[in-house]
């Protein structure tokens, strides 16, 4: 049984890119008491999502990619993924009514990417958190919902 | 840009498509934006008609519009940093106490001829040629020129090997010498990377202009005027049709996007 | 011909173990000097939004040049058939190798993103000089490791000349390429001439014979092997003329540069007002690296006189100490120098405009070349120790048939 879990958490780990859906896949046979304990996935503000949980975690770099290149060349924004907007939403606030950036481990991309052991290159240049003024709370989005604890369901 | 959480729910999906609701907003958004930046054009050229309102969503820049720039230098005082000032706050170009490695994307040049005795002041920044030398040499193609004529790096392929600032005639481009933290979300950027004047592409993409051109309306002397340089009908070309402007360092053919009047 | 017997080094002396620990030791140097750069970003080095390239691209020029110049030793034995050099061959490829590979180190290392160097490979403008050298750089390692290994097999000795040429146009190109980065920069008044690519072609036979001749001695004398006089001679005269073609290079850009009244600004500050870097020129480029190596060899190897190792070797010291000099002339004496937006115009602004820059080299950015530098002696050193670089002797009567009958007639 260990070899064969060690394998398969190796395994994991090295296809955690492209997102964390081929390790989920992976994991499947054993569930989640692996002794490394599970990322704690702060909710996102406002009450839609952009796509269903199992595409965003398979997909979101896929479709970050795509869209900072149309961004970048051909000027277009405004589109759904937006990496700004992913910011606003998931913006996590600190202890200093503040949102955290991404220094904090508590940092919503972090919760999954520590644990994923994936770098996350992205907020070496954009801002990891909302600008003042954009911080979650200070727009009504639809009943602005608590952080709730969130755990990723292993199937 | 806060889309409306309806027309988000209609593209669950995961297509992107036009929302004539969306466009409407964005329609209110932008003629809210040209009200507001109003001002700043209106100081300079009274009811001329500014930059065109923001593009349809989806739709990518293209070539019909070359954005550019026309400074009166007339207008421009020697003591006066309004551009510079706006232009650090809209980026976020935090200083860091080294002058020598801080970033500066528009500086106020002070020129004086020592044969005639004048003297004379001038913003500098990212000329946006229209035959970049930065965007030859550079090896990832990081630094590019975009359809419309604004001259932009591309961090995401940039790889920091400074080679485009070596060509750059016009010393636009800083390097980033440390790392970074909570950056202007309309400005990303980052350690390693070198970047430059981006037009204010943010607000030029909402059917703005650019933050030093903003402020030197309101706040400078209004020697500032952006505008499309295709569209004949624009502020900014008619004045370059009616008299003479000058580009710097024209002799090398590069054909600058940023023009100066009364550059002795 | 007698068939010349290759072999390793020994390579157990103190003085081997001893210099792989001190090439070792700079190279962990290099290392934690880029580690330190990464962490606290480039403002710790003496780079500036003024001078981009600083110590670091020096030596990367360096090496790069050099190598591509310490291949001619194998070019002149397997494409100009002077057979007198064909024991030369192996090192020369060997050294070659070793510098680019030392050089590519640090021109990555150097970079504000290093762990970008994919996306480099992956996305390419064609356009740029930069994106040319890369595949030139990689392509030049890949023919040179084929060269080596043709002649390294002895049945396969038949295609080394074939790949001698090969290896010699693409050397040309690349020594060109690495010329070309400095020379399309219409902006900089310095670099702006189409003399700067053959200028660093004559600059690599130049330096890279001096390093050949230096590793050559080197590793013969540490290994116990002669090198007779009508070898010493040859590499002695063919250095010596290579400066003197440099020389002429030297001359011929100023001069050109200095008839052209847009280019007389930074001719008169690298001539005459530029402090260190007038020092460098005159002093270090023109006279130890030039003219003092010049003499040293034709002066030592007149008729009836006997041209040393020791004279070969200080020749070649110099040359380098000429080749630094040049390099950081012409690399960080063109930064310094303004750029002129306004001509004719005293020029000042919060962005250094108008005004020479400064520029001291920092603890890192030295650390980092030293580590390339280490890296390229590293790979030569255990190079000769696992394999069979060197000739086992080079004694007049192992390499010339006709030695005697031109000694009697000297």
């Amino acid at each position: 049984m260990t070899l064969c879990r060690i394998s398969i958490v190796m395994a994991a780990v090295i296809m955690a890119w492209p997102g964390l859906g081929l390790a989920e896949a992976a994991m499947e046979t054993e569930g989640g008491d692996s002794g490394v304990p599970l990322p704690v996935i702060p909710r996102g503000q406002g009450d839609n999502c952009v796509a269903d949980t199992e595409i965003m975690r398979r997909n979101h770099m896929t479709l970050l990619r795509h869209q900072r290149d149309e961004t970048m060349q051909q000027g277009i924004r405004g589109k759904q993924y937006s990496l700004k907007e992913c910011v606003n939403c998931h913006a996590v606030m600190g202890p200093d009514a503040t949102p955290v950036t991404v220094a904090s481990p508590k940092h919503f991309c972090r919760s999954c990417h520590d644990y994923a052991a994936v770098n996350i290159d992205c907020f070496q240049c954009h801002a990891s958190r909302p600008e003042s003024g954009n911080f979650p709370g200070d727009h009504d989005r639809s009943a602005a919902l608590p952080v709730t604890q969130a755990v990723i369901r292993i199937k | 840009m806060n889309m409306n959480r309806k027309t988000k729910k209609k593209n669950i999906a995961g297509r992107p498509g036009f929302d004539p609701g969306r466009r409407s907003f964005l329609g209110a958004v932008a003629a809210a934006a040209g009200v507001t930046l109003a001002p700043g054009v209106f100081l300079y050229g009274v009811g001329a008609s500014g930059p065109a309102l923001a593009r349809e969503p989806g739709v990518a820049v293209s070539g019909d519009v070359r954005w550019g720039m026309l400074i009166d230098l007339n207008h421009c005082d020697k003591g006066c940093n309004e551009c510079v000032s706006a232009c650090v706050e809209e980026n976020g170009l935090k200083g860091h106490g080294r002058p020598a490695t801080d970033a500066q994307w528009i500086r106020k040049v002070d020129i004086h001829d020592p044969d005639t005795g004048l003297s004379q002041s001038l913003p500098v920044m990212c000329q946006h040629c229209a035959e970049p030398p930065c965007v030859d040499v550079c090896p990832t193609g990081a630094s590019f020129k975009r359809a419309d004529g604004i001259v932009l790096v591309d961090r995401h392929t940039c790889i920091g090997c400074r080679y485009c600032m070596m060509a750059c005639p016009y010393k636009a481009r800083s390097f980033v010498h440390e790392e970074l933290e909570d950056q202007k979300p309309h400005a990303p950027r980052g350690q390693g990377t070198v970047e430059s004047c981006t037009m204010c592409v943010h607000r030029v993409d909402a059917g703005g202009q650019p933050a030093c051109v903003e402020a030197c309306g309101r706040k400078g002397g209004g020697a500032m005027l952006f505008g499309d340089l295709k569209d004949p009908g624009s502020e900014i070309s008619k004045r370059v049709a009616s008299y003479a402007t000058q580009q710097i360092r024209a002799d090398l053919g590069l054909d600058p996007g940023v023009r100066y009047r009364n550059l002795k | 011909m007698k068939r010349i017997i290759f072999s390793e080094i020994e390579g157990r002396s103190a003085g081997f173990r001893g210099l792989a620990a001190v090439l070792g030791l700079f190279f962990l140097t290099g290392l934690a000097a880029v580690m330190y750069v990464e962490h606290a970003g480039h403002h710790v080095t003496g780079g500036s939004n003024q001078v981009v390239w600083g110590i670091p691209d020096v030596f990367a020029m360096f090496l790069i040049v050099s190598a591509s110049g310490a291949l001619n030793v194998a070019i002149i034995s397997s494409v100009f058939r002077k057979t007198l050099y064909k024991p030369l061959e192996r090192l020369s490829c060997l050294l070659a190798v070793a510098m680019l590979l030392g050089g590519l180190m640090i021109l990555v290392l150097d970079l504000g993103r290093s762990d970008r160097v994919i996306v480099a490979m992956l996305n390419r403008n064609f356009k740029s000089v930069f994106a040319w050298n890369l595949y030139l750089y990689t392509g030049f390692i890949a023919i040179v490791v084929v060269y080596l290994w043709l002649q390294m097999e002895r049945r396969m000795n038949r295609f080394v000349p074939a790949a001698g040429m090969a290896a010699f146009l693409w050397r040309l190109a690349l020594t060109t390429g690495s010329g070309s980065i400095y020379g399309v920069l219409v902006a900089r008044e310095a670099y702006d001439s189409a003399i700067m690519a053959p200028m660093f072609i004559a600059m690599s036979f130049s330096f890279g014979l001096a390093v050949y001749n230096l590793v050559l001695l080197a590793a013969c004398r540490g290994s116990g092997r002669e090198i007779g006089d009508v070898l010493l001679r040859r590499l002695g005269r063919l250095l010596g003329i290579f400066v003197a073609v440099v020389l002429y290079f030297t001359a011929v850009q100023h001069l050109a540069n200095l008839y052209a009244a847009e280019h007389s600004g930074v001719e008169r500050f690298i001539l005459r007002d530029g402090g260190i870097y007038t020092l460098l020129f005159w002093g270090g480029q023109v006279i130890v690296g030039g003219l003092l190596p010049l003499l040293l060899v034709f002066v030592s190897s007149r008729r009836g006189s006997h041209l040393s190792g020791r004279t070969v070797a200080l020749a070649s010291m110099l040359v380098i100490v000429g080749a630094f000099s040049q390099l950081y002339v012409l690399i960080i004496g063109g930064q310094v120098y303004p750029l002129t937006l306004f001509p004719g115009m005293e020029v000042s602004s919060s962005f250094y405009d108008g005004v020479v820059a400064s520029y001291a080299p920092s603890l890192p950015e030295i650390g980092l070349g030293l580590g390339g530098v280490a890296l390229a002696g590293l790979v030569v050193l255990f190079g000769i120790k696992l394999l069979r670089f060197l000739p086992t002797t080079l004694v007049n009567a192992a390499i010339d048939p006709h030695h005697a009958a031109i000694s009697d007639k000297a």
